[in-house]
């Protein structure tokens, strides 16, 4: 009796949804192993990793935020997924918005005006939109692979926004630490519940995750985004551009990033520096595919991406562990999930071979 | 094409192949059920039957593709299951395919050599090609690159690497959709000598003619039964398609053209170099197609009508914007979905992938091109109206599928077939140009895509059709011109001309090729 993978005739309906709960599963297990291979007590472990988080409200309130930026880039992200345009750059997006959102908000210090607050968020979105059009720019043009382009454009934000925290916009008054001044209280978003860091941007990521809703499952230049990804023969006999599909995907990811940097700094941070971003533009990538480049799926697996990474900072806390357990939790998710995707369209056979 | 009936069958004791109760069940259908079939050494057995009849998942089973779920197969007096084509080859099974399984930068002796087992000797290996091609009358330079080789030699190439592992049984799936009526000539005589010598022949086509001048017997499938079987030289074409669809096959009828429409497509000194090095360039191409009237252009494929179909639909624009002119107006630099809103509808060769998105539902797939037929509301699909056209689509068209959330993939090729020309006759277009329109669709709903280009005519569209098929396009076109690399024959009324003459021209030798311009249509 030897399994065998089998091509199912019809890609698995069921399969597609259940595959990133089996990853999830599988993730849950995989951890339980790497705390017991460590020496430490797995339940224990799973206790500090899943469960502590959320023990009160201002837990959840933090894993909210946590999940705000993540749902902003990848919703973002999907509507370029579903058309096969692979933003790989989101972090340098998130980067540059940042800047653009924070240096709004330095450069009208002090401003009580009522349009500082939406004047940064349209600066993050266009600042984000404008680094993710560099790739599109090269890839409509010359044919440049949005992937490496994208990539490398990260690398060149951060350094980016290095240069700016050591130099031009250092805080005089910051003891030469590589941050800009605080952000007066005009051009910091609004805390949504008292005593606790959730903000206003939450409800902007919310917003954004039905405003892609819409776009991408109800509206005409969705479908001829999808129908570009899925096969680019028929949407060009179709009439569809190629160039416009490019476009929109790389300024969707784009401007979504934007937001979600400028969230971050005229939120939780309040200020600009060089550790604007957690690694949130690479695992908004996962997030996109375990909520299966869907809004609904998308918020569920914001929070769970949320989840990781708070558990990772409790465990660094309370369990000696090292922080890099954040970024194994993220890769054993999105390792397993390719390996759960492959039963959509296959399925395991047991047979004795007739020979 | 009819003429004396073949020879009869020789004298066998044993035979070849028999195959007995053959079940073979998909997920969603039952593709064949109880099928029985005896084919006796020399015997050339034509397998007829409508698309999804359950021929090809017949001939997979023989060929080892796929496995049968009930039945039994025996090979001349034995009992066996092909387990994988390299199985039924050492038995003394070969197949042609439809499409051709070649490697277009390799030489011919190097395609043969791929197909063979091991590393053979490549010189010994062209001698052999030699002896063979010159014994069934197969001419091919065995060092040329395939990619330089008509369809014709092509499918010799693929005849003889079958030939070079003495065949016992031989399978010819649709061998002359893509050959002139030359050519068909030649391949029957083939075929026979193959028959005298012993070698049992299984030949699949839609063609009751050919089958008729060819088969000593035929099988006729039905929704994955036996219906009957025949000696075909002993039925006429009518009698065998009525056993295969089960009714009378209508005639398509065909009123005198409108006189005198206005001219919707204009194709005024179409010239265009193709980007593929192994495309055809389009060289100085006049043709006028006028409302009321249904214009046919023939020729082998590969000739350049793809480039041509491509050039008209906007898929390749021109950098010129007077070549093609649609409906009066310029339309060379154009994009497809501007030339489809002056009334263009376009039915491609290529249905999935290109005329439809094999992992999107039937409604999805109707949205992809009719959805300025009120299907958009401020940028938001109206999916009502989507699955409406879609579900009308399907029923006037009698496609079958699982309903309008069936994936395009899912349907059999005809299916997809009547669904794309269903929906892009049901945008009521001025002009519609389609490629290959009944291309493996079965007889019955071919009859009826005829009957409903004809009714579009008549309705005053103007329609361009793109066939390999003579008679196809001597049945339904009002002109009839002829493509040949890259050239463009002037056209004929259909009545002037005849199947030989446009033969003819299908090598590329019409009256004044040089020159290759079309007079100007008397109207």
């Amino acid at each position: 009796m030897l399994p065998r993978l089998e091509a199912r005739p019809e890609p698995s309906h069921a399969m597609r949804y259940a595959a990133p709960l089996l990853a999830v599963v599988l993730t849950l297990v995989g951890g339980l192993v790497i705390f017991a291979t460590l020496g430490k007590n797995p339940i224990e472990g799973f206790r500090v990793f899943f469960l502590s988080p959320l023990k009160d409200a201002y837990g959840i309130a933090e894993l909210l935020l946590k999940a705000t930026p993540l749902m902003l880039i990848a919703v973002g992200l999907a509507v370029g997924f579903r058309a096969n345009v692979w933003n790989i750059g989101a972090e340098g997006q998130y980067i540059v918005g940042a800047i653009a959102g924070g240096g709004i908000a330095l450069y009208f210090e002090g401003s009580t005006n009522l349009l500082l607050l939406p004047l940064m968020v349209v600066g993050g979105a266009i600042g984000g939109a404008l680094w993710a059009s560099i790739a599109a720019v090269l890839k409509t043009r010359f044919n440049a692979n949005e992937i490496l382009v994208s990539l490398m454009l990260v690398y060149i934000a951060q350094l980016g926004v290095s240069w700016l925290v050591h130099g031009p916009w250092k805080d005089p008054q910051g003891f030469n630490f590589p941050q800009t001044k605080m952000f007066h209280d005009a051009a910091l978003l609004p805390i949504l519940v008292d005593g606790t860091r959730l903000n206003a941007a939450f409800l902007l990521a919310l917003s954004a995750l039905a405003a892609g809703y819409v776009f991408m499952q109800r509206s005409f230049p969705g479908f001829q985004m999808q129908v570009a990804g899925q096969a680019d023969a028929a949407a060009r006999y179709a009439g569809f551009s190629a160039t416009r599909t490019i476009w929109t995907g790389l300024l969707a990811g784009g401007a979504m990033a934007g937001i979600a940097g400028m969230g971050e700094v005229s939120g939780p941070m309040g200020q600009l520096t060089e550790h604007v971003s957690n690694n949130y533009g690479f695992a908004a990538i996962i997030v996109a595919f375990v909520g299966r480049l869907n809004p609904i799926g998308i918020f569920f697996a914001s929070l769970l991406m949320a989840l990781l990474y708070l558990g990772g900072e409790q465990a660094q806390q309370y369990m000696n562990l090292p922080s890099s357990i954040s970024k194994v939790f993220q890769g054993m998710l999105l390792f397993f999930l390719l390996g759960a995707d492959v039963f959509v369209n296959y399925r395991l056979r047991f047979s004795s071979s007739k020979r | 094409m009819t003429e004396a009936a073949a020879t009869p069958v020789p004298p066998a004791n044993e035979p070849r192949l028999e195959m007995r109760g053959i079940r073979k069940v998909y997920p969603a259908v039952v593709a064949n059920d109880g099928v029985d079939l005896t084919v006796m050494p020399g015997e050339i057995h034509a397998v007829l039957g409508e698309n999804g009849a359950g021929k090809s998942t017949l001939m997979k089973i023989i060929y080892g593709v796929t496995r049968p779920t009930e039945g039994e197969i025996v090979w001349e007096g034995r009992t066996i299951t092909p387990e994988n084509p390299a199985h039924a080859r050492s038995l003394g099974i070969g197949m042609v395919f439809q499409h051709f399984s070649l490697f277009e930068t390799l030489t011919v002796v190097e395609n043969v050599a791929l197909a063979l087992p091991g590393a053979p000797d490549l010189g010994y290996l062209a001698r052999r090609i030699e002896k063979v091609s010159e014994k069934y009358g197969l001419p091919v330079d065995s060092r040329r690159l395939v990619h330089a080789l008509s369809v014709g030699e092509r499918q010799r190439v693929e005849i003889i690497r079958c030939l070079l592992q003495n065949p016992k049984l031989l399978i010819m799936d649709e061998p002359t959709s893509v050959l002139t009526p030359q050519a068909v000539r030649k391949l029957f005589e083939t075929l026979r000598q193959l028959a005298a010598e012993g070698c049992s022949i299984l030949y699949i086509s839609h063609k009751l003619d050919e089958i008729q001048e060819l088969c000593h017997t035929a099988t006729v499938l039905r929704a994955g039964r036996v219906t009957g079987s025949c000696i075909p030289s002993h039925e006429t074409p009518k009698s065998m398609a009525r056993m295969m669809i089960g009714k009378d096959l209508p005639v398509p009828e065909h009123g005198a053209p409108l006189e005198g429409g206005e001219v919707r497509l204009r194709l005024a000194g179409l010239s265009h170099a193709s980007d593929d090095p192994f495309g055809t360039d389009l060289k100085d191409i006049h043709l006028d197609v006028r409302s009321g009237e249904i214009v046919g252009i023939a020729g082998v494929s590969g000739n350049g009508q793809q480039e041509l179909l491509y050039a008209i639909s906007g898929e390749e624009p021109l950098s010129e914007k007077y070549p093609v002119q649609i409906l009066g107006t310029e339309a060379g630099r154009m994009k497809p979905g501007r030339r489809r809103g002056l009334g263009f509808c376009f039915v491609p060769e290529e249905r999935l992938g290109r005329g439809a998105v094999p992992r999107m539902t039937l409604a999805e797939n109707a949205l992809l091109t009719a959805h300025r037929q009120k299907m958009v509301k401020r940028g938001l699909i109206d999916f009502a109206a989507v699955d409406a056209f879609a579900f009308e689509c399907i029923n006037k068209f009698d496609v079958k599928c699982g309903g309008a959330t069936a994936q395009a993939r899912s349907l059999s090729g005809g299916n997809l077939q009547k669904f794309i020309m269903g929906r892009e006759i049901l945008q009521q277009p001025k002009l519609l140009v389609a490629a290959q329109p009944t291309w493996g669709v079965d007889v019955g709903a071919a009859a009826f895509i005829r009957q409903t280009l004809i009714d579009l005519r008549n309705a005053g569209a103007a329609i361009l059709v793109i066939s390999e098929e003579l008679d196809e396009l001597f049945e339904i076109c009002d002109r009839i011109a002829v493509i040949a690399k890259g050239k463009l024959s002037p056209a004929r009324r259909t009545t002037d001309t005849s199947v030989e003459e446009i033969g003819v021209w299908m090598s590329g030798m019409w009256p004044d090729a040089d020159s290759g311009r079309e007079k100007q249509h008397a109207a």
